[in-house]
């Protein structure tokens, strides 16, 4: 028997939380987050953070001289290489 | 992903040196940038896990524990974070998370990665990657909620 959404408990419901998210489905619409304002917040700060992550791409450039340093790293490799 | 530019920089180099190694094993099977990108993060989960960092057993990501329980209270709703969640702060506390949860967090929340395509770099089940980045979220929105705590007693 398949249990009641809209009496399920908070424990029952963040249970499902992962897989309700990463199923796309509208959790808004979820019986439980109806009636409940714990989960309700807890959603809404989930998403929240959901939200802001998309702007934390980090812009980080190399140095300047990374890529000499790996060309002279595979060149390394390869006279090692070629003298083993 | 590591959060130390310097490590950063030497796991680049270390990415580009399996690169030149491995390059013959390319078969087209994949997008070039696919399989460089889950090259680059196999060489950041050796990294990780040569440090011992605490990268969270997959199997144990799907086991609530005591402390993360789902029958845990998640607090009152007036202590919610939305629009008021600062740049910096989420940077620290993303940067505070263990590694398995940091990486997972970081491939799908900021890199925009799709669940399968974290689970085919992984090496783990979708289902595993849901779990590991729900448990990364509830650990963040902890710490954000103690931030502003933090920053008051300075």
């Amino acid at each position: 028997m398949t249990e009641d959404p809209s009496t399920i408990g908070c424990a029952a419901f963040q249970a499902q939380l992962p897989e309700l998210i990463g199923s796309g489905v509208d959790i808004g619409t979820h019986p439980h987050i109806q009636t409940c304002a714990v989960c309700r917040a807890l959603l809404a700060d989930l998403e929240a953070i959901a939200e802001a992550a998309r702007q934390l791409l980090p812009i980080v450039e190399p140095p300047d001289d990374l890529w000499k340093q790996i060309e002279s790293k595979i060149k390394d490799e390869e006279s090692s290489s070629k003298q083993g | 992903m590591v959060g130390n530019v310097a490590e950063a920089e030497d796991l680049t180099q270390e990415a580009f040196l399996q690169l030149h190694r491995k390059i013959d094993s390319f078969r087209g099977d994949s997008a070039f940038s696919t399989w460089l990108h889950r090259l680059a993060i196999n060489v950041v989960l050796m990294h990780l896990r040569k440090k011992g960092l605490s990268l969270i057993s997959l199997d144990e990501a799907m086991e609530p524990t005591l402390e993360e329980g789902s029958g845990r209270s998640f607090g009152a709703p007036d202590l919610t974070l939305a629009g008021s969640i600062d740049r910096l702060a989420l940077q620290r506390a993303v940067a505070n998370l263990p590694a398995g949860y940091r990486l997972i967090f970081i491939l799908h929340d900021i890199e925009g990665y799709e669940h399968n395509e974290i689970a085919s770099m992984l090496e783990c089940s979708i289902g595993n990657s849901k779990s590991q980045l729900h448990k990364a979220r509830l650990k963040l929105r902890d710490a954000l909620r103690t931030y502003p705590r933090q920053e008051e007693r300075r």
